[in-house]
C-alpha cells in the first residue's frame, strides 16, 4: 500500500505533497526532512529503493525535483518505480513543459 | 475588502521569499486575510481561499479553521466549489473530527446526482477518509453505482468499496454478488479496479478466499480461469496505444492479476495447476530489457515461489532471478537478492548454485546490496562450503561499513560455531574477528569465546600463544584483550614453557608476559571491565608463575588504593590472599575446569549452603585488614566459588560495573574449593532491590503475628536498644525488627550507627535509621528497622557493633544477641 506520494526539490522545499494515512502535521515536516536527506545522500549508481523506517522508499530524480513514494512490504517496488515515471510523464503531456 | 489575491500569486509570493521566516510571515499575513473573508461569509471568493488554505496546509501550516468553510463550499451548488470543498474534505478532514459527520447527508445527495463528476467527487471522498459510519450509511449506494454501466463511475465505485470493506469488513458480503460481473469490461480502468477489490476481499476473508476459488459465476468460468484467460490477452494482443508503457501493454494491471493469482493459488493444488502455463508463458515472453518487463517478471517469480507449482517452474523462476543478479542495473539486483532472501529457505540447492555471484555482490559499493548480500551468505553457508565463504566474509567485515560490522561479526560467530571444520579453524577464525572488527563485536561473544576455548583442551597452547602475540602488537580492541587476559591468566604456565604443536614456539619470559598485563592495566584504552580482567590475571599467575610472585604481589598492592572502585576491591581482596590465606592461594586459583555452556546470560541461582554458622561482621570501605569490604562481595564470593558461603545475590546489581560481575559468576561457576572458607560478609543496605526479591511486597506491618514478645538486646553504658518483632502471615520466613535505641546519661549520643551481622543461612536488610542523634535522659529514641530473612526457620542470632560519640569521646562496642524469643524464627 502506497504510504505517502512527495515531490521535493533538491533544497527541502515540498513541492506536492499526499499522504494516505494520518499523520500529525508538525511530523510530516520532519518527514519531509529526513526523507529528502535520505535520498541526496545517494549518489547516481546507487539503487533507487531505501529502507526507512518501517516503510520503504522509492524515489527517482527528475532534474532538481525528487519524487519520492513510500510504499509497505506488499508493494512491487519496481512497479512503483514505473508509475512514478508515469505519473511524470501524464504530467508532461497535460501541462507540457514540466 | 480588496478581491482576494488568486492561489498563482499566492504561490509565486511565497516562492520569492528567501527565508524560512520570511515565508511564514507571508503566510500569516494571508491566513489573516483568509479568516476575515470568512467571516464576512463571502460566497464567491471563499472557494479561492480555501484552495490558497490548502496549499498552506500542504507546506505544513495548519488550516483546521477552514474545515467549516468546506462543508460550505460542498452543499453548494456550483461544481467548482463543489471541487475544492471536497478535495478540502480529503485534505483537512478524517474520522477524528467531529465535523465529518455532518458531511455524510452531502455525500449521500451528491451520489444520487445527475453529473456523473459529481458522483465521482463523491464516492472519491467517501473512499478517501470516510469514517465506519459513513461508510455505514452509504454502502448501499456505493454498492449500487458499482453495478452501473458508467464505467468512469464503476471504476471509483469499486475503490471506494475498497475503503468500505477496510472500514466495516462486515459488509463485504454486501458486494459480493456486485462483483459477479466485473471481470467481464473491456475497460481497464474498471479492470484493474475490481482486481484491486477482489484482493482486498481475498486477504481479508478466507471464507471468500474458498467462495472464488471455487465457485463458478453467473457468467459461466471460474475466476481463476477468468483472470488467466485477461492476462493472456494482455500479453498476446498487439499494440494498444492507451495501455502502453514502453512496449508493454498495461504492465500496472499485469502486475495486479499476478498478485491476485498469488493470492489464489497459495496452499490450493487446483487453481496453482490452472495458472502454471500462464506463468510459464508471462516468464519467457516478457522482454527484459526494459525496467517494465523486470517489474513484471519480478511479480511472476513472486508468485511462482508462493504458489504450489512444479518444479520445473520454481527452477525457472530462480534462473529468472539469477539472471536479474548479472543485470548491471542496482535496483534490480537489489530486488533480486531480496526474493532470493525469501525463496533460500525452501529451494536452498536451487540458490546455492548462483552462491557465486552473491559472493560478488558483496563487493558492490551500494549499502542496500551489501546488507542484502551480506544476509543471503549466511543462509547459504553450510558444511560444504563454509571455509570459502568464511574468507569472502572475513574480508568483507575488513571493508565494510561501520554500522554492518556488529551484525556480520554476529553471523560469523554463529555460522562458525555451527558448521567449524576443526578446532583450530575455528579460534583461527574468532581471532581474526576480533582482530579486524574487534570493538562492534557484541558483548557476549567474550563468555563465549572463553567457554570454547576451555572446552577445546588440546589446543590451549596454541590458543594463549596466538592469543599473546595478537595483544603484543596493539591492546585497544577491548573484546580481544579481554579473551587475551583470561587466557594468559589461565594457560600462562604453558605460554611460558614453549610448548606448542600446532605452530612455532616462540620464547616468553614470565616477565614479558606481566609486563603485556601491566601495561594492559594501565594503558587509557583499556575500559573499566578490560582491567579487572587483566588484574585477575595477574593474580592467577602468581600460582602458575615461579620467578615473579613478588613482582606480582607489588602489582596487586598498588591497585589497592585505585580509583576505580572495582579494581580497589580486587587488588585489596588479592592483597588479603597474599597476606592471610596464602595456604589457600594455589587452590583458589587452579585452573578452571571445562564449563557448561551457558545459554543465557541471565543471574545465576542462588547457591545455598549449609555452612559454618561462623557470623560475619559487617564492614564498611575502606576494609581494616584481614577482612574484606561489605558492598561488592559478591566478587569475592564468585572468587570462592561454590559451597561453603552465603546466599549469593543474583548478578545484575546496579551498582556493578555491567558486565563484569555477570562474566565472572558465569566464568567462574561452580567452582569447589576445599578448606575453609574465608568469612563472608552480610550483604549491605547499599544492595536492597535483591534482598526484597525473596519478601513479599506486601507491608509486613499491617498482618502482625499474635504478638511477639519484645527482647532486650543491649543494654550498657547508658545505651539501651529494644527488639520488637513482626512476622509476616503471608510469608513467615521473614522477621521485621525494629530496635529502639535509647540513652539514659546525661549527655547525647551523636554520630550513632547500629550495624548488624548475622549467621550464613540468614540474610539481612538494614533499612535506614530516623537519626543518627540519641538524645539524653530517655527523651527520645533511635528507630532503625532489620528485615531478616530465615528460609531455613533456624534460631535467630545477630552479633550487633554500635558505634557512636558520647562525652567527646568515640565509643565503640560488639556484642552479641542470643535471646530472640523462638516465635520470631520459629
Amino acid at each position: 500500500m502506497i504510504k505517502f506520494f512527495l515531490m521535493v526539490n533538491k533544497q527541502g522545499q515540498t513541492r506536492l505533497s499526499r499522504y494516505y494515512e494520518h499523520v500529525e502535521i508538525n511530523k510530516r515536516t520532519i518527514l519531509e526532512a529526513e526523507v529528502i536527506k535520505n535520498c541526496l545522500s545517494r549518489s547516481k549508481d546507487q539503487c533507487s529503493f531505501i529502507e526507512y523506517k518501517d516503510f520503504r522508499l522509492v524515489y527517482r530524480q527528475y532534474a532538481a525535483l525528487f519524487v519520492v513514494v513510500g510504499i509497505n512490504e506488499t508493494e512491487n517496488e519496481m512497479a512503483v518505480y514505473e508509475l512514478i515515471h508515469n505519473f511524470v510523464e501524464v504530467l508532461d503531456k497535460y501541462f507540457s513543459r514540466v | 475588502m480588496p478581491a482576494p489575491i488568486r492561489l498563482r500569486e499566492l504561490i509565486r509570493t511565497i516562492r520569492t521569499a528567501r527565508t524560512q521566516a520570511e515565508e511564514r510571515e507571508m503566510i500569516q499575513k494571508e491566513c489573516a486575510a483568509i479568516r476575515s473573508s470568512f467571516r464576512e461569509e463571502d460566497n464567491t471568493y471563499r472557494c479561492r481561499n480555501v484552495a490558497k488554505l490548502l496549499y498552506m496546509h500542504m507546506l505544513g501550516y495548519p488550516a483546521h479553521f477552514g474545515q467549516l468553510e468546506c462543508l460550505k463550499l460542498i452543499a453548494s451548488q456550483k461544481f467548482t466549489d463543489k471541487r475544492i470543498g471536497y478535495l478540502g474534505a480529503m485534505l483537512l478532514l478524517d474520522e477524528r473530527q467531529d465535523v465529518h459527520l455532518l458531511m455524510t447527508n452531502c455525500i449521500k445527495n451528491d451520489l444520487n446526482h445527475s453529473t456523473q463528476y459529481v458522483q465521482g467527487l463523491a464516492l472519491c471522498t467517501l473512499g478517501c477518509m470516510g469514517s465506519s459510519e459513513m461508510c455505514r450509511d452509504l454502502a448501499g449506494e456505493v454498492e449500487k453505482l458499482l453495478k452501473t454501466s458508467n464505467s468512469y463511475l464503476r471504476k471509483k465505485a469499486a475503490l471506494c468499496a475498497v475503503h468500505v470493506i477496510r472500514k466495516v469488513p462486515e459488509l463485504m458480503e454486501m458486494f459480493l454478488p456486485a462483483t459477479k460481473n466485473l471481470l467481464n469490461e473491456k475497460n481497464h480502468g474498471v479492470l484493474h479496479t475490481s482486481v484491486v477489490l477482489l484482493t482486498e476481499m481475498c486477504e481479508r476473508s478466507p471464507d471468500m478466499l474458498a467462495h472464488f476459488r471455487k465457485v463458478k459465476n453467473l457468467s459461466s468460468s471460474q475466476l481463476v480461469p477468468q483472470l488467466v484467460r485477461i492476462l493472456k490477452n494482455l500479453i498476446m494482443s498487439g499494440y494498444s496505444p492507451e495501455h502502453d508503457v514502453s512496449g508493454i501493454s498495461d504492465p500496472f494491471l499485469q502486475v495486479r492479476i499476478l498478485r491476485l493469482l498469488r493470492i489464489l493459488g497459495r496452499n490450493d493444488d487446483d487453481s496453482s495447476e490452472a495458472m502454471n502455463d500462464i506463468l510459464a508463458q508471462v516468464a519467457t515472453n516478457t522482454e527484459t530489457s526494459k525496467n517494465v518487463g523486470n517489474a513484471i517478471l519480478y511479480e511472476t517469480v513472486l508468485t511462482i515461489m508462493d504458489i504450489k507449482s512444479e518444479s520445473g517452474l520454481r527452477v525457472l523462476a530462480i534462473n529468472i532471478l539469477g539472471r536479474f543478479l548479472l543485470n548491471n542495473d542496482k535496483n534490480i539486483r537489489y530486488v533480486a537478492l531480496t526474493s532470493l532472501l525469501k525463496t533460500v529457505q525452501t529451494d536452498h540447492n536451487a540458490v546455492q548454485r548462483h552462491r557465486s555471484t552473491i559472493v560478488d555482490c558483496l563487493k558492490d559499493l551500494d549499502v542496500s546490496i551489501k546488507r542484502r548480500a551480506m544476509e543471503l551468505s549466511f543462509a547459504l553457508v553450510n558444511g560444504n562450503n563454509v571455509r570459502g565463504m568464511m574468507k569472502e566474509l572475513l574480508y568483507f567485515l575488513d571493508s565494510c561499513e561501520p554500522e554492518f560490522k556488529a551484525d556480520c561479526a554476529s553471523g560469523i560467530f554463529l555460522a562458525a560455531e555451527k558448521y567449524a571444520p576443526s578446532k583450530r579453524w575455528h579460534i583461527d577464525t574468532i581471532m581474526r574477528v576480533l582482530t579486524t572488527a574487534g570493538s562492534y563485536v557484541r558483548d557476549d561473544a567474550v563468555p563465549n569465546l572463553i567457554q570454547l576455548i576451555t572446552n577445546s583442551v588440546e589446543m590451549h597452547a596454541y590458543t594463549v600463544q596466538r592469543l599473546y602475540k595478537a595483544i603484543l602488537g596493539d591492546y585497544s580492541q577491548q573484546p580481544l584483550v579481554q579473551v587475551a587476559s583470561w587466557c594468559i591468566g589461565e594457560y600462562g604456565d604453558l605460554l611460558v614453557s614453549g610448548q606448542c604443536e600446532e605452530e612455532e614456539p616462540i620464547q616468553v619470559t614470565e616477565d614479558e608476559v606481566l609486563d603485556i598485563l601491566e601495561s594492559v592495566l594501565i594503558s587509557n584504552m583499556s575500559a573499566s571491565v578490560t582491567r579487572g580482567y587483566a588484574l585477575t590475571a595477574i593474580m592467577k599467575l602468581s600460582t602458575r608463575f615461579t620467578c615473579t610472585v613478588n613482582r606480582i604481589k607489588k602489582v596487586v598492592s598498588i591497585y589497592g588504593s585505585s580509583i576505580d572502585v572495582e579494581l580497589q576491591q580486587r587488588a585489596v581482596e588479592y592483597n588479603a590472599l597474599f597476606k592471610k590465606y596464602d595456604h589457600m592461594r594455589p587452590a583458589l586459583l587452579e585452573r578452571m575446569p571445562v564449563m557448561e555452556k551457558v545459554t543465557t546470560n541471565g543471574p545465576t541461582e542462588i547457591v545455598q549452603t549449609n555452612g559454618e554458622t561462623e557470623p560475619a561482621v559487617l564492614e564498611t570501605k575502606p576494609p581494616p585488614p584481614g577482612l574484606q569490604p561489605a558492598t561488592q562481595a559478591n566478587d569475592l564470593l564468585d572468587l570462592l566459588g561454590g559451597s561453603d558461603i552465603t546466599p549469593v545475590i543474583p548478578t545484575a546489581p546496579t551498582s556493578k560495573p555491567p558486565s563484569a560481575g555477570g562474566e565472572l559468576l558465569d566464568l567462574l561457576g561452580d567452582l569447589n574449593l576445599t578448606g575453609s572458607p574465608v568469612s563472608a560478609p552480610a550483604p549491605q543496605i547499599a544492595q536492597p532491590p535483591f534482598l526484597l526479591d525473596g519478601l513479599s511486597p506486601q507491608p509486613l506491618f499491617n498482618d502482625i503475628a499474635a504478638g511477639i514478645p519484645s527482647i532486650t538486646a543491649y543494654n550498657k553504658n547508658g545505651l539501651k536498644i529494644d527488639f520488637t518483632f513482626e512476622r509476616s502471615n503471608t510469608n513467615p520466613s521473614i522477621t521485621v525488627i525494629t530496635i529502639q535505641a535509647s540513652n539514659s546519661t546525661e549527655l547525647d549520643m551523636t554520630d550513632f550507627v547500629f550495624q548488624a551481622a548475622v549467621p550464613k543461612t540468614f540474610q539481612l536488610q538494614l533499612l535506614s535509621p530516623s537519626s543518627s542523634v540519641i538524645p539524653a535522659f530517655n527523651s527520645g529514641t533511635i528507630t532503625q528497622v532489620i528485615k531478616v530473612l530465615n528460609p531455613q526457620k533456624q534460631q535467630l542470632r545477630m552479633r550487633i557493633k554500635l558505634t557512636y560519640n558520647h562525652k567527646g569521646s568515640a565509643m565503640q562496642d560488639l556484642a552479641e544477641v542470643n535471646n530472640f524469643p523462638p516465635q520470631s524464627w520459629q
